[in-house]
């Protein structure tokens, strides 16, 4: 990148429009074509056909129905997966609440954390196996499904089956005591990830679980099933439940259960918080954002780059945390939106399971629809368009690296969650222009800073309204730290010993 | 026959550090001890008024130091002390007997000292230097949420009313606070020790009236971050907490058993106002 910025008033044509890659550079660019490095799958085993995971054993759907998955990036059927009604939640949240009732509740704590320790070395054993399933079902590249999402699951049961037994030092003068039931209902993005958030802290505080996994990839989740079933947990400690959003609004308003955590987008999440409305329901929300990604003048801006780049397209951008809006003091604009759009022509878009791949597969056509739609109000609006040249593959679903310049605040991909590579610059020229835009938007996840100057960073940092900030850096997880948003964001924390809080009842 | 005529005062609505009728011109009466007390009945309007005072007030209130609130929430607590022959006249007005409005006050002024203490150690018992695996300088901190919606306890007394609005205002938010219909008599008293500390104006702010008039709006406004209810029905909880689903806000019911003194002296009770703020930061050279 250094040479990059060398190069820059060679390539600015005198008009001092942006100038962007030329075809030189794309021909630089492509000459560093890689050979292709796919991931054997072959070992891989997956049934034809999944059913539920309810009480220990896997059952049949009362509903008879089944659903396909698909690998988004063949449009190939995977697998028929069951799908739960009313009847199969009602049996599920059964399931928890005897396992509650008989084991969980009597279990000691160290016996609690020793099952999570097991499930955390099994996702580990079984890491190569998950992450190529992962890749498969919903169209992430590999290389972020081995080295992000399996490892870090692994870390999170193994994170929260150390506190299992140390509740009381977490929480000195009360005595934490679990809920119960909890309804988990989790996304498309992480999904093993999100189930190792959702399932680790709830049982470590003593509850029982009843998780569904989102339709489009349900086979992670079914596969840490297995894992339960292998680390001998009691039957109905933790039930797999797959199915569509009706499944999920009928687990959620389900009377028996005692807490819901939900991660998805804003506007089901608020569904959810009507659906507990008036109930004893213990609620935590994860829901949409529209990060700001603050870069000033002052910042090292090859590392922001890299930054912008992580922080919008990771996961194609199907991130709830994702950058999507870079907010670039006006005076660097045009280096910024230079230097970003050469680094985007090395992206390496297709194939999720080549170990060279960047940015995978949308994950599903509905996706697919969705960005394009928001991505062409862009283009009605006025924006201009830039992206990554590259060939796409012919079947599955895909969409280029983008981002837009000339963006406002009002223009609507400004506003709404895109859930995809897609991002708007927009420009401020001072700090308190910077925070008031980062602010001005319904969410409050999370935030990125970037600049030299440390009181500036620590400033900004404390004005920004979200629940992570990420200074100098983005897109970074741990077990160890809470995740959560502010505002429509949602509420409650996941990770860390705040992560805790939503699973038990503490008073004195 | 008495020597001199009394007089009377007027209960009316504090917002944005101000005594005001509400902008209804509506009001309702009270039977007291020995008259008949016209309050202001707050309306929709008012409710609007008091939260954009009581946003207006939050950077403020927000940005001072810790140590500044707990001695603003201290320096309330000197004035409660102070009037506490006033406090306790009005409650007994709302139908306490002379023990348990003694009794009242002094839980009042001395859960108000606690809370005073605890200001500037919220951030250090719930602060955490997290232990991420890679180069990164990792700590999460406590925040405060912002506009707080309160609905005050049924009872008459203002031990209820400080258990709702303290430990938000211990957290940094601004408060907007629907008092209990019944006794429009101890809130009007409280507020007044309110007027004379040092709290910014439109830090807190109470409405008396109806609470099933005010408080749906309350729940439903979209500048309202979190809501603290106390004493809701089934049914009115359900209304209030689907209005709170509009703009995704923190909703924390209570009973009137969480007005005991031992549950009263709760961190937790801060922590339901707050917001875990998680800020990374790359280490190396």
């Amino acid at each position: 990148m250094t040479e990059a910025r060398k190069t820059k008033a060679a390539i600015r044509p005198a008009n001092g429009r942006l100038a962007m890659t030329t075809p030189a550079d794309l021909a630089r660019i492509e000459a560093w074509e890689y050979a292709p490095a796919p991931e054997a799958r072959d070992y891989l085993a997956i049934q034809p056909r999944y059913e539920l995971f309810i009480g220990g054993r896997w059952r049949k759907p009362k509903s008879g129905r089944h659903f396909t998955t698909i690998n988004p990036a063949t449009e190939e059927t995977i697998a028929e997966i069951a799908e739960a009604d009313a009847a199969d939640v009602d049996r599920a949240v059964g399931a928890a609440r005897a396992a509650y009732d008989k084991y969980w509740r009597r279990c000691p704590p160290a016996h609690r954390a020793k099952y999570l320790f097991r499930i955390a070395r099994a996702i580990a054993e079984r890491s190569r196996e998950l992450a190529v399933l992962e890749s498969v079902d919903g169209g992430k590249p590999i290389k972020e499904a081995r080295d992000f999402d399996v490892p870090l699951a692994a870390q999170h049961f193994f994170y929260y089956a150390g506190w299992a037994d140390k509740l009381e030092w977490a929480f000195p003068n009360t005595r934490p005591r679990p809920l119960g039931v909890a309804a988990q209902i989790i996304p498309w993005n992480f999904p093993l990830l999100m189930a190792a958030w959702k399932i680790a802290p709830a049982l470590a505080c003593g509850n029982t679980v009843v998780l569904k996994p989102a339709e489009t990839t349900p086979l992670t989740a079914l596969r840490l099933a297995e894992i339960i079933e292998q680390a001998d947990l009691p039957p109905g400690v933790v039930n797999i439940i797959t199915g569509s959003g009706a499944t999920g609004a009928a687990l959620a308003g389900h009377r028996g259960v005692d807490k819901v955590a939900f991660t998805g987008s804003t506007e089901v999440g608020k569904e959810i918080a009507r659906a507990c409305a008036g109930t004893s329901k213990r609620l935590t929300l994860e829901l949409g954002g529209k990060a700001a990604n603050i870069v000033f003048d002052d910042a090292p801006l090859e590392q922001a780059v890299e930054g912008i780049v992580n922080g919008i397209f990771f996961n194609q951008g199907h991130v709830c945390c994702a950058g999507s809006r870079l907010l670039v003091q006006e005076s660097v604009h045009d280096v910024v939106a230079e230097l970003l759009h050469r680094r985007m022509q090395t992206l390496r878009v297709g194939d999720p399971l080549d170990k060279n791949t960047d940015v995978g597969a949308i994950n599903s056509a509905a996706q697919l629809r969705k960005i394009e739609e928001l991505a062409q109000s862009g283009d009605a609006d006025g924006c201009t368009r830039f992206q990554t040249e590259c060939d796409l593959p012919a079947r599955g679903f895909w969409y280029r690296p983008t981002f837009f310049t000339g963006v406002s605040m009002s223009h609507r991909i400004a506003q709404e969650e895109i859930f995809g590579p897609v991002l708007s610059v927009l420009t401020f020229r001072t700090p308190d222009e910077a925070v008031e835009k980062a602010n001005n938007t319904p969410y409050g996840l999370s935030a990125g800073v970037w600049t030299d100057k440390g009181s500036k960073n620590f400033k900004i940092a404390s004005q920004l309204r979200a629940g992570v900030v990420w200074s100098n850096t983005f897109n970074k997880f741990d077990p160890s730290s809470p995740f959560g948003g502010y505002r429509e964001s949602g509420f409650g924390r996941e990770g860390g010993i705040h992560g805790l809080l939503p699973y038990i009842e503490a008073r004195p | 026959m008495t020597s001199r005529i009394e007089v009377r005062k007027t209960l009316k609505l504090y917002i944005a550090g101000a005594f005001v009728r509400s902008e209804s011109g509506r009001t309702i009466s009270v039977q007291a001890k020995d008259e008949t007390v016209n309050v202001a009945l707050a309306s929709r309007k008012d409710v609007r008024d008091a939260v954009r005072a009581a946003r207006t007030a939050w950077p403020n209130w927000r940005d001072r130091s810790a140590y500044n609130r707990g001695q603003i929430l201290y320096r309330l607590a000197e004035m409660m002390e102070s009037r506490r022959a006033q406090l306790i006249e009005a409650c007994r007005a709302a139908g306490l007997t002379a023990r348990a409005a003694e009794k009242d006050v002094d839980e009042a002024i001395d859960a108000t000292c606690w809370y005073a203490g605890l200001s500037d150690k919220i951030e250090q018992i719930f602060s955490t230097k997290n232990p991420v695996s890679g180069p990164h300088f990792n700590v999460s901190t406590p925040e405060s949420t912002g506009v707080v919606g309160v609905v005050a306890p049924l009872a008459s007394g203002v031990a209820g009313l400080i258990a709702a609005v303290i430990p938000p205002l211990c957290g940094a938010n601004t408060v907007v606070c629907i008092a209990s219909d019944a006794d429009p008599f101890s809130t009007v008293a409280l507020c007044e020790s309110a007027a004379t500390s040092d709290l910014p104006a439109g830090v807190l702010n109470v409405l008396t009236g109806r609470r099933s008039v005010t408080a749906p709006h309350l729940a439903a406004h979209m500048d309202v971050n979190a809501l603290g209810l106390w004493d809701c029905e089934p049914a009115e909880r359900k209304e209030l907490d689907i209005a709170a689903s509009a703009n995704v806000k923190r909703v924390h019911g209570y009973k009137a058993e969480d007005r005991s003194a031992a549950l009263m002296r709760n961190p937790y009770r801060v922590v339901d106002f707050l917001e875990i703020k998680t800020t990374w930061h790359p280490a190396g050279l």
